[in-house]
């Protein structure tokens, strides 16, 4: 976009300025997103070379930290975790958002209410959540002392302090905040459907169920892609939870890798291996962000 | 959309179940969501006494605001018994400047990248997306020597800083998004007309920009408020945000576990995204919505 004034006039400084002003705009935030994430990327990556303890070292030695990584049981254990958790958390949150969506899609009077209260808990941060559902996991004085109270004296609700269930608390917390989100997402694309298709069906004598099973949900397919990968990274990214809901206990049994990495680098003084669990986690997100944003860009530009 | 009265064979008997089915349901989410809000809340107003008895869901016997008191400006946390106020205030002194730098860069750079396709634009904003989904972990080692070589480190200073730069590639984002639905025209008679690149920016696609600004500030305000991996890796003591601080309150072991002050420490760390999500929720979900459906 030039706009030089007319004339034969040689453009003065001002008006060549003027020109590159769109990229002198942006040119800060690159450059601070630049070195700021990119340059710091390579910059982790780097250290995750070397064999940089408690403070960085600039030493190479090869792979060394990633054999560490990989032999480590804590690593195995947390890196399972996020397996068990991002499962459970990416099928519960589209499955319980989708259903809440069809379920609000039915002409239901005081829907506006209900999608409040079903999209609060996005609004709040992990750590409150976390601090929320410890409380009321609490064997001693929430919910398995609570239905004890009532009668039920064999009741047992223990996950919280149990080493091989204690993954699962996690997932119930995040499904409860995430569940909501996913509903929203499901609920403005089931009403950016085309009425045209729908009035057909019913016209052509097909029922709800049909509808929604044959017509609706195949057609939301876009949808549940984005939900999955927004899901993903969100799992792969999660720490605050389970630091505030767990501490990541029993012992170590519900780490996940964000967790593990924040151990080594602030607490065991082993910053090489900290940063080689960082690039880890990286790759794992960029395994599943690069296709989709590149689909997603590429999808836009010729649309 | 589908509307279940408009179903030719649900009529009478079979309808009124099928609507008591949805309702049922709908409703029985509805308290599964609010079940932790409320116990958090009965659980503040309780005394320690009434809490021991073991009854989680019953309401308090008395409102009593003893914990909310406490929590606010007297429980401990660490060595400071001050409550939470002073990282209350530390979260309100980072969250405002590093909302509105990054609401304005992402506001220039959405106009600049969407308006003005210069060569490499769509390589730029590709780059800046992805910084969107960057766990953050992969930052934090060089960050905590940058900010240490910049003089800032465990301040509220720095914490501006991180979240200011982590913010532009959302902000930038929504601009983009929403200017390119803005149509090219616009911009181009301006042009015409003789307006440069700021005057354009001002009087034109400002004015219209009012949706996407409350969006853009919103999402950031809720996600540097109630971030806390940053804040836990950068800050000891005195320059915590709130979320460090709450985290910290719960397990700072005590005598005597006192689960009422807990609460009301969670709800007043939850209150200010609480209420900007009552009071524009509109807004709110339109900014969880924009990075996940094509625009």
């Amino acid at each position: 976009m030039s706009h030089r004034p007319a004339g034969n006039k040689r453009p003065s400084v001002l008006d060549r300025l003027s020109t590159v002003l769109p990229q002198l705009v942006v040119a800060p935030s690159f450059l601070l997103i630049l070195f700021f994430v990119y340059g710091f990327i390579i910059w982790t990556g780097y250290i995750s070379f070397t064999n940089s303890r408690m403070l960085p070292s600039y030493e190479l030695e090869g792979f060394r930290q990633y054999l560490r990584l990989f032999a480590m049981d804590r690593w195995d254990v947390a890196f399972n975790n996020l397996l068990i958790f991002g499962g459970f958390y990416i099928s519960l949150s589209i499955v319980i958002g989708c259903l809440l969506a069809v379920l609000l899609d039915q002409r239901i009077r005081v829907e506006g209410t209900l999608r409040t209260i079903y999209l609060y808990p996005m609004a709040v941060s992990f750590i409150v959540t976390g601090t929320a559902w410890k409380w009321m996991l609490n064997p001693s004085l929430g919910i398995e002392s609570y239905i004890r109270g009532l009668g039920w004296e064999s009741f047992r609700f223990d996950w919280i302090v149990d080493k091989d269930m204690a993954i699962y608390v996690v997932v119930i917390a995040a499904v409860w905040q995430a569940s909501g989100f996913v509903m929203a997402l499901f609920l403005s694309a089931l009403r950016s459907v085309d009425q045209e298709i729908i009035k057909a069906a019913y016209l052509d004598g097909a029922s709800t169920t049909r509808i929604y099973l044959g017509i609706l949900l195949p057609s939301l397919r876009p949808v549940f892609l984005s939900a999955f990968v927004i899901l993903a990274h969100l799992a792969i990214k999660s720490f605050d939870l389970v630091v505030a809901l767990t501490g990541g206990g029993p012992g170590y049994a519900s780490t996940l890798p964000a967790n593990f990495m924040y151990e080594m680098t602030f607490r065991r003084n082993q910053i090489g291996l900290g940063a080689a669990s960082a690039v880890m986690m990286l790759l794992t997100v960029a395994a599943i962000m690069v296709p989709y944003l590149y689909s997603e860009l590429r999808g836009k530009r010729h649309g | 959309m589908a509307r279940a009265e408009r179903l030719p064979g649900a009529t009478g008997k079979r309808r009124l179940f099928g609507r008591l089915f949805i309702w049922s349901l709908l409703l029985f989410a509805a308290l599964v969501y609010l079940a932790p809000l409320y116990v958090v809340l009965a659980t503040s107003l309780k005394d320690l006494a009434e809490i021991r008895a073991g009854a989680l869901l019953d309401l308090p016997h008395e409102l009593n605001f003893a914990a909310w008191q406490a929590a606010w400006s007297e429980a401990c946390i660490g060595v400071r018994c001050e409550g939470l106020k002073p990282y209350f205030l530390n979260s309100l002194l980072m969250s405002i400047p590093a909302v509105i730098i990054s609401t304005v860069l992402g506001a220039l750079s959405g106009f600049a990248l969407s308006k003005f396709r210069f060569k490499g634009a769509n390589a730029i904003f590709s780059l800046m997306l992805f910084g969107c989904f960057i766990p953050l972990q992969i930052v934090i080692l060089p960050m905590a020597q940058t900010l240490g070589f910049l003089g800032i480190a465990n301040s509220i200073s720095g914490l501006i800083l991180v979240h200011t730069i982590y913010g532009i590639s959302f902000t930038t984002l929504f601009f983009r998004n929403f200017y390119v639905t803005i149509p090219d025209d616009l911009v181009k008679a301006a042009t015409i007309d003789g307006a440069g690149f700021f005057r354009i920016f001002w009087r034109i696609m400002l004015p219209l920009s009012q949706p996407i600004v409350v969006v853009a500030i919103i999402w950031q305000f809720t996600q540097i408020w109630n971030e806390f991996l940053l804040g836990a890796s950068f800050t000891s003591g005195g320059a915590q945000p709130v979320t460090v601080a709450l985290n910290n309150l719960i397990n700072t072991t005590t005598s005597v576990k006192q689960y009422n002050v807990d609460m009301a420490a969670a709800l007043i760390a939850a209150s200010p995204t609480l209420l900007v999500y009552i009071i524009a929720g509109r807004y709110f979900v339109r900014g969880l919505t924009a990075g996940a459906v094509k625009g």
